[in-house]
């Protein structure tokens, strides 16, 4: 056999990038892509996760969409959706402010940034004394004099706008440093001469940065649309689901663990899955069609 | 609770090994040197497992010295510890998960431990018990029972209010809370709705409102199970009325566990449905422990109030244990030595040991004890499957919120609607199990 050494360069390089790509790949496909093959394979059994399988076809997808229940909670994901709308506009905000040359700079990116560092079970917890009718949201109203007893999570009418209200607390530093990272691979030149022509701050993000970022605009477009259809965790925690806050991950998470039906829960996840990749296709090809 | 990699505290425990630990003990006479290795001990008990655990470790060592025991407390108990049963990894000796596994799968997951007939000399509920044994066979050491449901009250808010006798019906209930609402600030009866699992403590009523052990067998049988006047229909009756009516918290979504333990304590709150474990710890909060009592769901059946007991988590052997002497070691200490029942305050299931003394005044107000009665032959598991193919969910909270949804005007459900549609998915669920 040959030493490394002696290989041509080609060769070499192709053994490298085998040996680096192995690991990545190896993750992915053993913690992407095999759970979905396996979930999808369950999707097609009657089980109870431990007891015996028993193959049922498409059962559990007519057995899904025969029941209206597991689609009117999507309409809780509407308020998600306009929700991160809200979230993109501030993340825009606050990265275009943060890219220019400001005092406490890094502060204010640690700062913004930090409610995605923290667990979301703590921010479950947290956001439960928020908007408790003597916590800390009618307290500060009230100091404001605004006399203020809103029950925030128990009035149904209120509780999807703050739950979504959380959720856009929490992530906006992440879409914020995403636009960021991007800002700041603009070159200082451009800027330059913008300022030689005159150029104000709105006209520079109108032409200088909107063009630059539009790729992380709309990668971080599609990510919002696939969170707002599959909201989760600040539900789950804060209300479990109740008073009208459930979406469909949460009834897939019910139907896996509290009634035990593995492979009905698998084939909504399918479901919602297939949805996604869906929408997420429509999205792609409006984006083409515009440029 | 929560579904996140969230495996609890794991809490490993530094221990000194068996030998350093024997040097100085051998000549104890206790000493079972025979029995030594390390076990895992999987436990839901994440608020006992550095403090009481530790002395039952104690005096367990004094007997196995050679046995090295860790500790792993796992919050959402039933739902990881369920997972992991998918793999042989489950601990050495664990808190019994069941439904699934299903009585009938017990032996692929737990080691058998005798007969049911021997266990029934020796423990009380082991006989009548659905999910400890299969076949006679019986795969978990009983430890303690709990009556299943109740309300853990104030006596001092009850005195406040002027309620001079406990309620027996539910409108008599209805009034007392009134009573509670008008003449005292606390607040009558509290629901813990975030918590979830506090809802899911009202079933434990229904055979308070059935007076009859043999219900559930019934249950099975019948297609419209949830229709007025049934046990079930009159027990959420009263957790959509007293929501409807405004007896309940205000702010539903955000009360707190932990929190409305204190405030019963501290005589803020009227009622709370609970099963007996938890008058315990209230009482551990409050400065007059004896102001906090305990009732059975107003409901008599030809005059008699009832009260349904069952056996708490039973602790079983992995049958993929590498060392099972060792975790059969633990299993049995724990069941017969450790003093668990005692410190619970509950029902022990050990024959002749003490009754404990909070319960005592409950069963002097004439409450008489029911324990659900073992399946038929050959129905062994079929309520619990009825329960999952309905996703009725007897012991989960999805149904329950349901039913304060629409007390609280939520959804726009009547309570008689949520019953005709439980009604419908049992009997579609009959069908699509083949019962008659």
């Amino acid at each position: 056999m040959k030493r490394f050494t002696e290989l041509t360069y080609k060769k070499q390089q192709t053994v490298i990038s085998i040996l680096f790509l192995f690991v990545p790949l190896t993750l992915i496909l053993v913690l992407g892509y095999l759970p979905i093959c396996n979930m999808v394979g369950y999707s097609f059994l009657k089980w109870d996760g431990l007891g015996k399988k028993e193959f049922i076809g498409l059962g559990n997808y007519f057995e899904l969409f025969s029941r209206n229940e597991n689609f009117g909670v999507f309409f809780v994901s509407i308020y998600y959706f306009i929700g991160s709308f809200v979230q993109l506009g501030f993340a825009l905000l606050f990265a275009t402010l943060l890219s220019f040359k400001m005092k406490g700079q890094n502060l204010f990116k640690g700062v913004l940034f930090f409610p995605n560092l923290i667990n979301g079970v703590a921010i479950g917890f947290i956001f439960l004394f928020f908007f408790r009718d003597t916590g800390t949201l009618n307290t500060f109203l009230r100091m404001m004099g605004i006399e203020s007893n809103v029950l925030w999570l128990t009035n149904p009418k209120l509780i999807n706008y703050s739950l979504a209200a959380t959720s856009v607390w929490r992530y906006m530093g992440f879409n914020m440093v995403m636009f960021l990272g991007a800002m700041q691979s603009i070159s200082g030149e451009i800027y330059e001469a913008a300022d030689l022509d005159g150029a104000n701050r709105w006209q520079m993000f109108r032409f200088i940065i909107f063009p630059s970022i539009k790729p992380i605009i709309k990668l971080n477009l599609i990510l919002s649309i696939k969170g707002a259809l599959s909201v989760f965790e600040i539900p789950y925690i804060m209300t479990g689901g109740g008073n009208g806050s459930s979406t469909f991950v949460i009834r897939t998470m019910d139907t896996a663990f509290k009634f035990s039906k593995i492979g009905l829960a698998s084939a909504m996840a399918v479901v919602l899955t297939i949805i996604i990749l869906l929408i997420t296709a429509v999205q792609e090809k409006a984006f083409k069609e515009k440029e | 609770m929560i579904m996140k990699k969230f495996l609890g505290t794991v809490l490993v425990l530094a221990l000194l090994t068996g030998s350093l630990f024997a040097s100085g003990q051998k000549d104890a006479s206790k000493d079972d040197g025979s029995v030594s290795g390390s076990i895992v001990v999987l436990t839901h008990r994440t608020d006992w497992v550095d403090t009481k655990f530790q002395d039952y470790l104690k005096a367990f060592h004094v007997k196995y010295p050679n046995v090295n025991v860790e500790f792993e407390a796992i919050t959402d108990y039933n739902g990881t510890v369920r997972t992991r049963m998918g793999t042989k990894e489950y601990g050495d000796v664990l808190s019994m998960v069941t439904v699934p596994p299903t009585p009938s799968d017990f032996a692929n997951f737990y080691e058998p431990l005798g007969t049911q007939a021997d266990f029934a000399k020796k423990y009380d509920f082991v006989d009548t018990s659905t999910t400890i044994a299969f076949g006679g066979i019986v795969y978990g050491y009983p430890v303690n029972a709990n009556v299943g449901g109740g309300f853990v009250y104030n006596k001092k808010v009850f005195a406040d209010a002027g309620i001079k006798k406990m309620p027996k019906t539910t409108e008599e209930f209805y009034k007392d809370l009134e009573l509670i609402k008008t003449k005292t600030t606390a607040v009558p009866i509290f629901m813990n709705y975030p918590a979830q699992w506090t809802l899911t403590q009202w079933e434990g009523g229904r055979l308070t409102f059935a007076g009859d052990a043999e219900y559930l067998n019934k249950m099975i049988h019948d297609d419209a199970p949830f229709s007025p006047g049934t046990p079930h229909y009159e027990l959420y009756k009263i957790m959509y009325e007293v929501v409807k009516r405004g007896l309940s918290e205000k702010d539903m979504l955000t009360s707190d566990w932990e929190l409305s333990k204190q405030m019963m304590a501290d005589g803020k709150i009227g009622v709370m449905a609970l099963g007996s474990w938890a008058i315990g710890q209230v009482r551990a909060l409050s400065k007059n422990p004896e102001n906090i009592g305990y009732m059975p769901y107003p409901a008599a059946v030809k005059g008699k109030m009832y009260a349904e007991v069952a056996l708490d988590y039973n602790i079983a052997v992995n049958k993929y244990s590498k060392n099972k002497s060792a975790a059969l070691a633990w299993a049995k200490f724990f069941a017969n030595d450790s003093g668990y029942a005692k410190d619970m305050e509950s029902i022990p299931a050990l024959k002749g040991s003490a009754f404990p003394a909070v319960l005592s005044a409950f069963s002097e107000s004439g409450v008489v004890y029911l324990i659900g009665a073992a399946p038929k032959a050959g129905e062994d598991g079929l309520f619990d499957k009825l329960d999952k193919e309905s996703e009725i969910g007897f012991w989960q909270a999805p149904q329950k919120i349901r039913i304060i949804d629409a007390a609280m005007g939520t959804t726009k459900e009547s309570y008689d609607d949520i019953m005709k549609d439980w009604n419908a998915r049992w009997s579609k669920a009959r069908k699509t199990l083949g019962i008659n």
